[in-house]
């Protein structure tokens, strides 16, 4: 026995060996202990804040407050302004009163600046006063010292900002007390010359000296503030902690062999929140990690540093290739968020009172009288920058995503064509493997919109070129795809060439539009085509210049079908500190890399999706797929989750990952289906298909190194269970492209976890393992390996869900264990919605524009029954420019279907009709007529199945966009 | 009552064919459309008014009431294609707004417009079978005449094998026995040679000799001006050129060192001692001081080779030569005995080139030599066909049926193995139309090498393409007369011959 297992933890330990040969080289990366800020910042301890508001300094004008706050160690003030904006948010904003230079505050990421609205003080007292904020009934309560604030609505206490003292706010400093700082402030040049001789290679140790000088020859500077004796007095004292600062690689820090200069000193801020009565956080993507985020007291906290990462590995809080700083918390009375709108690297550190207890400690705490309220306590740290904080005050989910989506944008409406399926390899080899794909698709009656050319189909990796050999007539290629109404994405990066021979490089070059190095040259940094510039797409004249290549006329051989795939822009260097750019890098305005680093991925994104737009005149909307993002990208197209594996834990990773990203904002993801590295087997590649065919952004993609894997490489079962995924798609996408209609208008995501719809049902806050699409299918695809059955949630107290497939009636709230086979993908239809489709499925979605309509209503309890279909031209801006739209709005009640305009604005020709109505939960009627304005009832055919009381009511053949109504009897 | 209004024209009944069936009804299948009675899905699930045949709506499960229309997921649409080959398409292609069928009746409702290219791809398709079938022709003959041959050479192949290896034996030791031959030839070749070289030098330097008399009395004629028979100090004065120690004038004290120290010389003593001396810078006179005695440089210049024509390079040279120059070989080997003489200096005088030349080989020599040519010739087959024999074949790109298959760098390097006979795995109605190569070399991180080999017919045998449609695993095309399967119509062939 005791053999056996040692035997089997013997197994269990190879097995962890080579798990790790696959995984991650995390020495690559840094962890909070290694990166110099967050262990300053942490090592700040829960405690009596430091910092005191400075009542008297209050100034409140109509919209926001003002005041001072001043740290009582080394007296630097520090500006604390609020703002209540509209829509139940509170802006928080702390920046130095003075500092010596500009601190970065995030541009372009708000789409305007937040409508404010009043507030006032409602009661003061000597160490606090009180806010009104709005209309909303909040109240904020802040103290003056110890410095805190607490948002209240009522008597209840929602969260409290620095609760546990934990603002940390490094002041910009001129650089001193380090030996060559005090010899060259005396001796000068003199030591310059010396120096050099001795440190040739270390220029960066000259450019805090202009600080240090500055500050001999401006002893006045801390007059500025109120005790200039006081304030040199307690520098003094500090002296001490300043010195262990520096040894914390306040001015200087190196990892593996890169050293970051930091010629601005210390910049980090840090700030806590406490949340009472919440046990639920989410968000903060880019994360490989369950939907709810983990507790991260005894480990790293979870970080956002957008980094492309080989071969990643999952359940940890490592960043990951984006970045979206809002946290979202939630309990059954209320979801909250907070947005936290920083660039730079970023740690949040979640803890809370109850984790770790047990559930007899839970109630325990409950028989001796309520103990504790339970209590999330976050904390953030952000390398430079300033606080600016957003609070989301719900109070509903749907409120939350209202909120955050007013501030940074909403998902844009893609093009149909996106949600479709698509094809995609690094890489197919030339135009004849092109070819052979997309026949396959034909040959084997698979639908598919879209082939992708990964870097191989360019001249030596420079970008807008294509590779004479294998990819002599692009022209024709696109044309053969324009004839079967397929669509063909190239990727283009954002790492240049450097190469005199290449234009894009040598405009750039010329136009002085690369990032700079700390030097002022050009930064060169290795990727894929090897020594390579980065343009600076943080300056809004390269982005122009960028979006102007992707006109016809400068990227060669594009045509309207050519739609674009940035990858790599995190920025990824593979030479460079983490794969990425150094910090102390320059951009435009003189602002370092560090400050701005999660944005360039979504400026590159930017400026791409403006080129498209920009190529047809503004007609046309653009499908860019980005893999680094920040908040607002949602405005610019799609992302996926990077390079993933062929193993059934990164498919089901992929369901909380996309989850965490439409909690905030970025509706349109995806993961790789089958495993980017690594070969798939046939049932692990069924399964992905399955899985993907109801996730936002489908897409098949495969590593160089791996075995073909086209959906007919693996047999005739095979292939027809993948075809039949790839058709379940195909047959949804007009609810698919209502649900992303839905989520451009108001925010809401596409893919949500359940308890955005079922807010207070608590067995629903931790699954992530189902989701649903909208607010109608539920799915709970199979993720497991020889999986025999699944165990489905369905919630709704009172509600029921039909099957999908059989149409079978379950009740709900019930744990429903389904058995499954290989073509089994459970999803549900929610009692009470109905869900067009269009079931003619065709080789791609552009083939299906004419197509009728089928109807499926499910009924409610009650027998009713709502929902509705949005349709345009399915592929242009005519739908806002010139509201031509059809919104279409069916609901059931009283055993009567009716389908009217959902939104009067919107007119437009649509060719579809409805073939079919298929209503789920009905009885059999004696007789269906169809009622139009102005004509005499007509009667329809019908089959009713008793089994499963499905009515199927035969070709009322109306046009979609007509009023009608149809009743049983 | 269903309003006339919900039902479709049913325009497939206004198709032009002269048969009247509905859209998308194969000839083959119109009895089962009649329009007067009721249809019967054709999987016998269900009975439905004809009205509904057509009608855009899917009734049957089979799909067999829409054989027009779009409407059921599993149907099939036929295309007359007339002038083309007739078709199935999946119903899901008609009125997709791509065009199908050659005769473009898929699209007749979806506002594209394809245009009849039937006739264009008859007549392609026509001249390709033609060419096809040729091909299949010609290429099953020679299948016929490959089986043949294969069965007997089969045996041969076993036999030859025997006597290969037999062979091999015997060339090994007719090599060793024309090694000896080879060097029992060279021995008197070579004392032949050396006697008729001895010869020949003798004579040359007797012929030197007496040249060298002759001149010698000439320039002693010359300098002796008063004629006394001697050569005095003054009189060898006056050739400046002699100068010894380089001041442009030939001092008396030179001259007489010139003279051995005396101050004068008889004829004989001057052609024994001071001409030797002299003869060197000496000027005949009544020339121009600059132009240089032709004959004065060439005579310290090493000799022309005059055997050069008969050298032969010692065998192992020749045998290092083949392997550098395969092919050139042959060439090389006849022109060696060839090779002219060097060229003689065009200012060389008649009689010195005749002097100068060897004469031929005395008839004994000559046969010794020629024996020694064709042992040397015999002994280079007999070594290069064993070579050929114990050599594999070098090649950059290779694939051995039934073997391996692999690929060596254009520029030299390692070969590389893409994989070794696997088995036949063609799909089951073909099973011998695909080879796969298997285990071949590993990829870095990867799968060990495959390669798949599709067979086609050809007249002949050759690997037409290999492309490597993902990481490591290849894949080839050979057109083979092997893959050629009987042609199907006879009558092709019938054809042929009225």
């Amino acid at each position: 026995m005791a053999s056996e297992r040692l035997g089997m933890a013997a197994l269990a330990w190879m097995a962890l060996c080579l798990a790790a040969a696959f995984a991650v080289d995390r020495s690559n990366f840094k962890t909070c202990e290694q990166s110099s800020f967050c262990k300053r910042q942490r090592s700040v301890k829960p405690g009596s804040s430091p910092y005191r508001a400075l009542l008297e300094s209050l100034q409140l004008s109509q919209d926001s407050m003002k005041l001072q706050l001043v740290n009582e160690v080394n007296k630097v003030p520090l500006l604390l302004e609020l703002y209540g904006l509209q829509g139940n948010m509170t802006r928080i904003k702390i920046n130095e009163l003075s500092p010596l230079r500009p601190r970065y505050e995030v541009p372009d990421v708000l789409v305007h600046d937040p409508p404010t609205t009043w507030l006032a003080v409602t009661g003061r007292d000597e160490n606090s006063v009180e806010l009104s904020l709005g209309d909303s009934g909040h109240k904020l309560i802040l103290t003056g010292k110890p410095f805190r604030m607490d948002l209240l609505q009522g008597r209840e206490l929602v969260l409290s900002v620095n609760p546990r003292g934990l603002l940390h706010f490094e002041h910009l400093r001129h650089r001193k007390d380090s030996f060559s700082d005090k010899v060259s402030s005396s001796v000068g040049s003199l030591w310059d010359k010396i120096k050099s001789l001795f440190y040739r290679e270390e220029p960066k140790e000259s450019a805090p000296e202009d600080g240090a000088a500055g500050e001999e020859t401006e002893p006045a500077l801390p007059g500025d503030q109120e005790s200039s004796e006081k304030s040199t007095k307690s520098e003094e004292v500090s002296d001490g902690p300043n010195r262990a600062e520096e040894e914390l690689g306040s001015w200087e820090e190196t990892f593996k062999t890169h050293t970051d200069s930091k010629p601005n000193g210390p910049t980090s801020v840090g700030l806590d929140f406490s949340l009472p009565g919440f046990e639920h956080v989410y968000g903060i993507p880019e994360h490989a990690d369950n939907l709810r985020l983990r507790t991260t007291e005894g480990g790293d906290p979870y970080r956002l540093y957008n980094l492309d990462v080989f071969q990643y590995e999952l359940y940890n809080p490592m960043a990951l290739y984006g970045s979206v700083p809002l946290l979202l918390a939630h309990n059954t009375q209320r979801t909250l968020g907070i947005f936290w709108l920083n660039a730079a690297e970023t740690w949040v550190d979640i803890s809370s009172n109850t984790a770790g207890k047990t559930l007899f400690g839970k109630m325990l705490d409950y028989m001796q009288g309520g103990g504790e309220t339970p209590q999330t306590d976050v904390r953030w740290m952000s390398e430079s920058g300033i606080i600016d904080v957003f609070l989301l005050l719900g109070p509903a989910p749907t409120d939350v995503f209202r909120q955050y989506t007013a501030l940074t944008g909403t998902q844009a409406l893609p093009p149909l064509f996106a949600m479709a399926y698509h094809q995609s390899r690094w890489n197919y080899n030339d135009e004849e493997d092109v070819a052979a794909v997309d026949d396959g698709f034909d040959t084997h009656d698979i639908p598919c919109d879209v082939i992708w050319l990964d870097i191989e189909h360019t001249d030596g990796k420079r970008y807008f070129t294509w590779d004479p050999n294998k990819f002599p007539q692009p022209r024709n290629m696109l044309g053969r795809l324009a004839a079967k109404r397929r669509k063909m994405v190239s990727i283009v990066d954002p790492h240049i060439k450097v190469d005199s021979g290449y234009r894009v490089h040598n405009e750039i070059r010329s136009r002085g539009f690369y990032v700079k190095t700390k030097d002022g040259s050009d930064y060169e940094g290795w990727c894929w085509p090897g020594s390579s510039g980065y343009p600076d797409f943080t300056n809004p004249e390269m982005r122009a210049w960028w979006a102007s290549m992707f006109s016809y006329d400068q990227y060669e051989a594009s045509m309207e079908n050519l739609y674009v795939w940035n990858d790599m822009n995190e920025p990824s260097v593979f030479n460079g500190p983490e794969v990425t750019m150094y910090k102390d890098a320059l951009h435009e305005g003189g602002w370092e890399h560090r400050d701005l680093h999660n944005l360039y991925g979504f400026y590159v994104q930017m400026a791409t999706a403006q080129g498209l737009e920009q190529r047809s005149g503004g007609l046309e909307r653009p499908f860019v797929l980005s893999r680094a993002f920040f908040a607002g990208s949602q405005r610019y197209g799609a992302v996926w989750t990077g390079d993933n594996a062929a193993e059934w834990d990164h498919l089901k990773i992929s369901i909380p990952m996309c989850l965490s990203l439409a909690l905030a904002g970025i509706s349109f993801c995806g993961a790789d289906v089958g495993g980017f590295f690594k070969s798939p087997d046939a049932e692990l590649l069924v399964r992905w298909y399955q899985v993907g065919a109801y996730q936002p952004f489908y897409r098949a993609h495969a590593h160089l190194d791996t075995v073909r894997r086209e959906p007919w490489l693996f047999g005739e079962e095979n292939k027809a269970l993948i075809r039949a995924a790839v058709r379940q798609r195909y047959a949804l996408l007009p609810y698919w492209y209502t649900t992303f209609y839905h989520s451009y208008r108001s925010g809401q995501p596409v893919m949500r976890p359940l308890w955005v719809e079922y807010p207070d049902d608590v067995t629903t806050f931790s699954i992530d393992d189902q989701f649903l699409i909208g607010n109608a299918l539920l799915v709970h695809p199979v993720t497991e390996q020889g999986a025999h059955g699944v165990q489905v949630y369905l919630p709704g107290k009172g509600e029921v869900w039909y099957d999908v497939h059989s149409h079978q009636k379950h009740h709900a709230p019930q744990t429903l264990y389904v058995p499954v086979i290989m073509s089994s993908i459970p999803a549900y239809q929610r009692g009470g919605s109905i869900v067009p489709r269009k079931e003619r499925v065709r080789r791609s979605s552009d083939c299906m524009y004419r197509d009728p309509y089928t109807l499926y209503v499910a009924l409610s309890p009650q027998g009713t029954a709502e929902g509705d279909l949005f349709i345009d031209d399915g592929h242009t801006y005519n739908f806002e420019s010139k509201a031509q739209y059809l919104h279409r709005h069916f609901s059931f009640a009283s055993n009567t279907l009716t389908a009217r305009s959902a939104d009067s604005k919107g007119v437009f020709e649509s060719p579809a009709w409805i073939e079919r109505v298929v209503i789920l939960g009905a009885g059999k009627p004696a007789a269906v007529f169809l009622r139009q304005p102005g004509m005499a009832d007509t009667r329809l055919d019908f089959q009713h199945e008793p089994e499963t009381s499905v009515l199927t009511l035969r070709k009322p053949g109306i046009n979609i966009g007509a009023d009608w109504s149809i009743s049983l009897r | 009552m269903l309003l006339p209004l919900l039902l479709p024209v049913l325009s497939a009944l206004a198709s032009a064919v002269e048969v009247k069936r509905p859209r998308g009804v194969s000839l083959t299948n119109h009895h089962f459309y009649e329009e007067s009675k009721p249809f019967t899905c054709l999987d016998g699930s269900s009975t439905i008014a004809f009205e509904w045949v057509n009608d855009d709506y899917c009734d049957c499960q089979d799909g067999s009431d829409e054989p027009g229309t779009s409407a059921c997921p599993n149907g099939r649409f036929h295309c007359t294609n007339a002038g083309y080959r007739p078709q199935y398409i999946p119903s899901s292609r008609v009125n997709d707004g791509v065009c199908d069928c050659c005769d473009a009746t898929d699209e007749y409702n979806s506002g594209f417009v394809c245009e009849n290219t039937c006739k264009e791809m008859g007549r392609k398709e026509r001249e390709a079978l033609a060419q096809m079938a040729e091909v299949a022709r010609e290429g099953f003959q020679l299948k016929q005449v490959l089986i043949e041959e294969a069965s007997k050479g089969r045996e041969d192949k076993q036999r030859s094998l025997a006597e290969l290896q037999e062979g091999k034996k015997s060339l090994e030791e007719q090599v060793e026995t024309l090694r000896s031959v080879k060097e029992a030839a060279e021995k008197p070749e070579k004392e032949a040679k050396e006697i008729h070289q001895k010869k020949w030098e003798e004579q040359k330097a007797a012929e030197k000799a007496a040249r060298e008399q002759a001149r010698a009395s000439e320039a002693f004629q010359e300098l002796d001006d008063d004629g006394d028979g001697l050569v005095s100090v003054a009189e060898l004065q006056t050739h400046v050129e002699l100068d010894v120690d380089g001041d442009g004038t030939l001092s008396e004290t030179e001259a007489q060192t010139l003279l051995g120290n005396a101050l004068q010389a008889d004829a004989s003593s001057f052609r024994d001692a001071v001409w030797a001396a002299i003869k060197e810078n000496y000027k005949p006179e009544g020339l121009p001081d600059a132009a240089p005695l032709p004959e004065a440089p060439r005579e310290e210049a090493p000799e022309p080779q005059p055997d050069l024509p008969l050298e032969q390079p010692a065998p192992e040279d020749d045998y290092d030569e083949e392997e550098e120059e395969e092919g050139d070989d042959d060439e090389s080997n006849e022109e060696e005995p060839k090779v002219p003489p060097a060229k003689q200096p065009s200012d060389k005088t008649a009689e010195e080139d005749e002097a100068e030349k060897m004469p031929p080989y005395d008839e004994a020599t000559q046969a010794l030599i020629d024996a020694a040519q064709k042992a040397r010739e015999q002994f280079e087959e007999a070594e290069k066909s064993l070579k050929e024999m114990e050599d594999s074949i070098q090649y950059v790109y290779r694939l051995c049926p039934f073997n391996r298959v692999s690929q060596k760098p254009k520029h030299g390097g390692a070969e590389t193995n893409l994989g070794t006979w696997g088995s036949w795995a063609g799909p089951d109605e073909n099973k011998f139309s695909v080879m796969k190569y298997e285990h071949g070399t590993g990829c870095w991180q990867g799968p060990n090498r495959s390669t798949t080999v599709k067979l086609t017919c050809g007249k002949e045998t050759v690997v037409t393409s290999t492309t490597e449609p993902s990481r490591c695993e290849y894949l080839m095309e050979l057109v083979t007369p092997a893959a050629c399967q009987e042609p199907r119509d006879p009558g092709a062939a019938d054809h042929d011959e009225l």
